[in-house]
């Protein structure tokens, strides 16, 4: 960092939302200068714009800890270019890229790899997630504490589960005394033979489905697993009523086990076939459940039973998308609608308090992957989110950054947007416009 | 598919039979000058002939487009497939492919009409067509009977076909199979899903009986085919118990000693030809339905 204070902002009246501080003051006055938080009284602060906050929320760090953004090998879907650019736009500051890309970042070179272009890219910060396995092919441990030194955050196989029960227990045990969680993507591949939720719209389309057993049996594994080692557990995309219970039991039995939903799980159920019938833009793994089980991800969001919410962020080209709804890849594009995704599912209808929602954006995400972070506090680095919490706006994947359109919310009205991004006190996006140009390197 | 069209449908396949299949063909030519493509991304003999044969008793070139091993294949696009189709310039197409919803998507996309000749597990409209007219020649109507469906209902287009048919005329429906094989989240007043096959045949006034599908591994679940003979067979035993009365159908080809026994269809022969025949007769009006000319005959 540069010694001489040569950059700055004032932001006015603004509603810090600070769930790592648990502070939600309505109406702020706060400085930023050289990247950092300073005191709202700081004599420098007059040399620089004041930004009129008023009727916005800020909130600091929000991390989307589940993304795939394709690089290494599959940069016809993404690159991490696009994905970070994705990312700035939605009002991300931190992003966890999942370790499935071809080869899969299974080693302590690719590792640093993630981190050095999330650096110079300098739009999001990057938090990397390892491979359990060596290539994710559920055989051997990869070099997990190499990886960790090197910056990994958490481990998983994310696309496909750890299937053996044993090597699942050694990844947990193992794992824990550096410590870092053990991602799972909990699905029992015998069970799993569908392409949508196994339910009475999938068996009128004739579409082969996948009960919700088929991860529920795989969670309750984990969760006795990590009872078993004290290890700790994070459930990726949960979707399933008996999953909540695995959950839950594991809670009350102060187990190390988290869990995550995505805000199309929670916004959307397999009712969704019926307008998109055969396009397999509803395609996604987990599939889009029943109207009941979303009810009880929204109750579960609700009841503290889930830590976060992430977007499983899975962009796919359109060609791709355009195959048959047998041949066309599982997964949505949804960074760019993370944070209005999570607000409209939520906090529009009631259901939870703004600081609620936001602290499954931030302080959940960083308990995971053991980041610590002061929240908005003088000295800590401004990275930011500003919301307009009253913004409706409809959802027009042409206008993505990420390369990926694939999303089943397209067209969609969701309340709340975020406005402005910024990362260690450079504006990374403002007024849906991301700023990329001249962006120096992050530390 | 509406009630008012299904009629339509049937009333039309009715009169096509009164007049004589291949007479059709000779006095009014009702398509002649028309184009007409089998696409069948899937093998299929029955429907395929019988698509071909009712577009050439209608006057109309039929066209049989070879997909399997040409790029209409695996990895091809939806769009792309249907650029190449309309290239053809035909009048209609006919649609077979093994994932459901494909025919639904490219019907979308085309300016032509497109008939859904089987698609996945989805729906066989023609087949639902030809049942309904088939039971409907028997018994002179559809609505209050009792059809009973037997077999591996959840992969099976023609349950469905047959399902949405008969309740849409007011007929009462037992979906029965092995449970492993049954949907369970279907919903209807006149619809009844149960694994017990004796239960099930008691009120059936019709029994159509499904080809098991080996190739599909649907059966992946069960011990053995002669456990699902066992239980869901439709054997000599089981025939003898049912009243003469009781129409008793197969989609064909059949599985002779696995869903169907030999000695049972020599009973059911008569009938199974003439689903086979009807067949002919309901595509005939399909392609003529489509083509705009239902009304002509």
């Amino acid at each position: 960092m540069s010694t001489e204070r040569t950059t700055g902002v004032r932001i006015r009246g603004v509603r810090v939302i600070d769930p790592f501080r648990d502070v939600d003051s309505l109406e702020e006055d706060l400085g930023i200068i050289d990247g950092v938080f300073v005191r709202a009284d700081d004599p420098e602060l007059m040399r620089f714009p004041a930004l009129d906050g008023r009727g916005l929320w800020l909130v600091p760090r929000i991390v989307d800890m589940h993304v795939h953004f394709r690089e290494p090998g599959q940069t016809w879907k993404e690159t991490f270019h696009t994905g970070c650019r994705a990312a700035a736009h939605g009002g991300v500051t931190g992003v966890a890229p999942m370790p499935n890309t071809t080869p899969v970042i299974d080693t302590p070179e690719w590792v640093e790899w993630e981190i050095q272009r999330g650096r110079d890219i300098g739009l999001v910060r990057v938090f990397p997630i390892g491979a359990v396995t060596q290539q994710s092919r559920g055989e051997a441990l990869a070099e997990l504490f190499r990886m960790y030194q090197k910056g990994a955050r958490a481990f998983s196989d994310d696309g496909r589960p750890v299937t053996s029960s044993a090597l699942m227990r050694s990844a947990l045990s193992y794992a824990a005394t550096f410590p870092a969680a053990v991602i799972n993507h909990a699905e029992d591949l015998s069970l799993a033979a569908g392409w949508c939720n196994e339910g009475a719209l999938a068996q009128q389309l004739g579409l082969p489905g996948t009960p919700e057993a088929a991860e529920a049996v795989m969670v309750w594994r984990d969760v006795i697993l990590a009872g078993l080692t004290g290890g700790r557990l994070h459930e990726a995309h949960v979707s399933s009523i008996e999953s909540l219970n695995a959950i839950r039991y594991a809670k009350t039995q102060n187990f190390r086990v988290t869990a995550e939903v995505t805000p199309h799980h929670l916004l959307l159920s397999d009712e969704a076939l019926a307008r998109w019938r055969y396009d397999p833009v509803t395609k996604v793994n987990p599939p889009l459940r029943s109207a009941a089980t979303r009810e009880a991800l929204l109750h579960a969001v609700k009841a503290g039973d889930i830590d976060v919410i992430a977007s499983d962020h899975a962009p796919h080209h359109a060609d791709e998308k355009n195959l048959s709804y047998a041949e066309a890849p599982y997964g949505i594009s949804g960074l760019e609608t993370l944070v209005a995704g999570a607000l409209t599912a939520l906090v529009d209808p009631g259901l939870m308090s703004p600081m609620e929602v936001m602290r499954r954006l931030t302080a959940g995400p960083h308990r995971v992957l053991g980041l610590t972070y002061p929240g908005v506090v003088p000295g800590a680095a401004a990275d930011l989110t500003l919301i307009d919490p009253r913004q409706r706006w409809r959802v027009d994947p042409a206008q993505f950054y990420s390369k990926g359109r694939n999303t089943p919310l397209a067209g969609m009205t969701l309340v709340g947007q975020a406005v402005a991004t910024m990362v260690q006190g450079r504006w990374t996006m403002r007024d849906g416009e991301v700023l990329d140009e001249g962006l120096s390197n992050l530390h | 598919m509406p009630r008012a069209l299904i009629e339509d449908l049937v009333d039309g396949a009715l009169r096509v039979k009164a007049e004589g299949l291949g007479a059709v063909r000779s006095r009014r030519q009702a398509l002649a000058g028309r184009s007409v493509v089998n696409c069948f991304f899937e093998p299929s003999t029955r429907t395929k002939t019988s698509f071909e044969l009712a577009g050439k008793y209608l006057g109309a070139d039929v066209v049989n487009f070879q997909t399997r091993g040409s790029s209409l294949e695996k990895g091809e696009t939806l769009e792309d497939t249907v650029r190449t189709l309309e290239a053809l310039a035909l009048d209609v197409l006919v649609i077979r492919h093994a994932v459901s919803g494909v025919p639904e998507r490219l019907a979308q996309a085309v300016t032509i009409p497109v008939i859904n000749a089987g698609d996945g597990f989805h729906e066989h409209p023609t087949q639902g067509l030809l049942d309904v007219l088939t039971v409907y020649e028997a018994r002179g109507r559809i609505d209050g009977l009792h059809l009973v469906i037997v077999g591996d209902i959840l992969h099976s287009r023609v349950a469905r076909s047959d399902l949405w048919g008969f309740l849409t005329l007011g007929a009462y429906v037992t979906l029965v199979g092995p449970p492993q094989l049954l949907p369970s989240a279907w919903h209807h007043e006149r619809l009844r899903v149960t694994p017990y096959l004796a239960d099930a045949l008691k009120e059936a006034d019709a029994v159509q009986v499904l080809r098991i599908q080996k190739e599909r591994q649907s059966l992946a679940g069960l011990p053995s085919w002669e456990e699902y003979r066992a239980q869901w067979g439709i054997t000599r035993e089981r025939a003898e118990q049912l009243g003469d009365h009781v129409l008793i159908m197969h989609p064909g080809p059949q599985n002779r000693g696995v869903e169907i026994d030999s000695e049972v269809m020599m009973r059911t022969a008569s009938q199974i030809s003439r689903q086979v025949t009807n067949g002919v007769a309901v595509r005939m009006a399909a392609l003529s339905w489509v083509l705009g000319g239902a009304d002509e005959h």
